[in-house]
């Protein structure tokens, strides 16, 4: 894993298609700590997420990657500390879940060898060679938790992860945040159904 | 470079599976140039003139087909987000998708081509220039119509959008092309395969670029 | 320089600016027009004459609109200046009626000529792109809801389309002389009778300034709209 020590904003703004999203909106994030955002459809936890991911640009505010001493600049540099889990899950009905994640896994340059695991992990090692059309929305969901588990990234953000999972996939998330932000990880989780994480809050209006 | 070729043969398998691009660029290819002598005439001399056009323009319209979801289909199901996450820059990623595209649309056309080329008496003297001119400037296609395609991304419709966009830039390909099959069926030379050429070789090594401009500004706003 | 081309300062400078721009292109019409009609007909061509100082103007402020489009696309890209890229926006549709203007006179003077309305000549054809490119960014534009991103989208579009305007006009150059051997008539060229160039520099001086007039007119338009639609949505920004 990269180092990752902190994350922080401060009076960062995003401002969409002329309409200011939201202003002002700070927080800090050090190892092993979560911060779930909440906010009714609109108030931009989507767009807080693509920013700090530097998908989006601030329209004001800056932002702060840091790990070791060195503050990450670069646009490029910081998507490879970022595991995302995005609205959209990414998964090609034409691949089989084993290939997608496999593909995946060259993509970001880790070992392959770690499919299999990462598939047992999420419950569907018997779907492994299943081309992804046949799984339903809850099991690509899974598929998708699997590749963010597989890639390695020190700092999560999820957009809300909950979506179509059922009781059994929601107590996996969960697990599987904990042990993330036990082993050093940072995580954002955008939100607004209620989840049951010992973490700090971010209200957006 | 192993993302880059890992990316590459992602793009290959989901055009090669069933329902993929490749077959449907064919059979595209393929349909067009049966249709024309049904809606013309069968007469040999006739179509023997008009071979050369009708295959480069039904090559470049079976590219059009399949260069529309080039990165539509991964904008929409969220891939294009976590490609930009990953340590292959933007720019490598049109590259493998230009690339991609080529492999299974451009060059399963020139193979095809000859097949088709005898349905419509083409001469002999004509097919070594249909090939190589066909080699040359499919590259070319692949790479004008990524950065269209790259532009119109977020359009909901954009394929009905890409053939106004991109027909005006392909002339060139067209003219070249389709002139030099023309010319060397009277055995002769009017250097169009050097101006394809040069014409490929400048729009190739640009359009990764351009194309990344393109998706980099169609993800940040 | 950009710091003082702000919307707000360009509506302050272009409100005065534009009952004398419209003046300049009445009267460069007035004078460029009566000139036309009093020139000698030619030997050869009589009357039909006169049509080229309607369309040769039209063809150069066609040409002309492209370079001012791709200059706007260019500082707005680089810049990211709202003001350019709605010089460029509101270009483009002038750009395309003065091409189709250009295309259509210039079919009207090959009847006489060529003794048909449309001859696949090298310009007239590579006119046709120029008006094919046009529309795809124009196009590209309305296709495209969020504002910005299409003012970059479309800016993208039309700096690929100026590189490659002059290798589209030199393929269309190759392939008239591979189609049609070099019988065509050559229009416009250098062996104009001083009697001629006059009635034809003020009339291009006219379609210039006509050119200027309308997108001035049409920028305001477009400015006006934001505001009121920042307005209507309550936005900071109003005002």
């Amino acid at each position: 894993m990269t180092p990752l020590d902190c994350v922080e904003g401060k009076g960062l703004a995003c401002v969409r298609g002329g309409r200011t999203v939201f202003r002002d909106v700070g927080f800090r994030l050090a190892r092993g700590e979560a911060l779930v955002v909440e906010g009714p459809n609109g108030s931009g936890k989507t767009s807080l997420l693509r920013l700090v991911a530097g998908l989006l640009p601030a329209a004001s505010g800056t932002l702060w990657v840091s790990g070791g001493d060195i503050v990450i600049e670069e646009r490029e540099e910081r998507g490879k500390l970022i595991g995302w889990l995005g609205h959209h899950d990414a998964v090609k009905p034409q691949l089989t879940a084993a290939e997608l994640l496999r593909f995946f896994a060259r993509l970001q340059g880790t070992r392959a060898q770690s499919v299999t695991a990462a598939l047992e992990r999420v419950g569907l090692s018997c779907a492994a060679d299943l081309p992804c059309q046949y799984l339903s929305a809850g099991q690509k969901k899974r598929l998708a938790l699997a590749r963010l588990k597989l890639c390695g990234r020190p700092l999560w953000l999820l957009d809300e992860p909950l979506a179509a999972l059922d009781a059994d996939g929601k107590s996996l998330l969960l697990t599987m945040m904990r042990e993330h932000l036990a082993t050093g990880g940072l995580a954002l989780v955008a939100t607004h159904d209620p989840i049951d994480l010992e973490a700090a809050r971010l209200q957006l209006a | 470079m192993s993302a880059f070729a890992a990316l590459l043969a992602r793009d290959i398998r989901l055009a090669a599976r069933a329902g993929g691009s490749a077959m449907l660029a064919l059979g595209f290819f393929a349909a067009v140039v049966t249709l024309l002598p049904l809606g013309i005439g069968s007469e040999a001399r006739l179509l023997a003139s008009i071979a050369a056009g009708v295959l480069w323009i039904a090559a470049v319209l079976a590219n059009l087909l399949t260069l529309d979801r080039l990165f539509q289909a991964d904008y929409e199901d969220g891939s294009l987000d976590l490609f930009a996450l990953s340590p292959l820059s933007l720019e490598g990623i049109a590259g493998a998708k230009i690339m991609a595209h080529w492999l299974t649309t451009g060059l399963p056309l020139t193979i095809l081509s000859p097949l088709l080329a005898v349905l419509l008496h083409l001469p002999a003297a004509a097919y070594p220039a249909l090939l190589v001119s066909l080699l040359t400037g499919t590259p070319a296609i692949s790479a004008i119509g990524a950065v269209a395609t790259a532009l119109t991304v977020t359009v909901r419709r954009g394929g009905l959008l890409l053939p106004l966009i991109v027909l005006p830039l392909l002339t060139p390909v067209v003219i070249f092309g389709a002139g030099t099959v023309l010319a060397s069926i009277d055995g002769l030379q009017n250097g169009g395969i050097w101006f394809l050429a040069a014409f490929a070789g400048v729009t190739l090594p640009l359009s990764p670029f351009v194309a990344a401009a393109a998706l980099r500004l169609n993800l940040s706003e | 320089m950009f710091a003082y081309a702000n919307p707000k300062r360009f509506m302050e400078v272009s409100a005065p600016l534009l009952p004398w721009l419209a003046g300049a292109t009445a009267v460069a019409f007035a004078a460029g027009l009566y000139l036309s009609v009093a020139a000698p007909p030619d030997y050869q061509q009589g009357d039909t004459v006169r049509i080229m100082f309607i369309h040769v103007p039209a063809a150069w402020v066609a040409m002309m609109a492209y370079g001012f489009l791709a200059l706007a696309s260019l500082i707005g890209l680089i810049n990211r200046h709202p003001l350019a890229d709605v010089a460029a926006k509101q270009a483009a549709p002038l750009g395309a009626l003065f091409t189709a203007l250009a295309l259509i006179t210039g079919s009207l003077w090959g009847r006489p000529m060529w003794g048909t309305y449309w001859e696949w000549d090298g310009r007239l054809t590579s006119f046709l792109l120029l008006f094919f490119l046009y529309l795809g960014y124009i196009a590209l534009w309305n296709a495209i809801e969020n504002e910005t991103r299409a003012a970059r989208a479309a800016a993208i579009l039309a700096l690929v389309g100026v590189v490659n305007l002059p290798i589209i006009q030199f393929s269309v150059q190759w392939w008239t002389t591979l189609h049609q051997g070099e019988s065509i008539l050559r229009r416009g060229g250098p062996l104009i009778a001083a009697v001629y160039l006059w009635p034809l520099f003020i009339m291009a001086a006219g379609y210039t300034l006509l050119f200027f007039t309308l997108l001035m007119v049409r920028m305001r338009t477009e400015i006006l709209q934001r505001r009121a639609r920042t307005l209507a949505m309550g936005g900071p920004n109003a005002g």
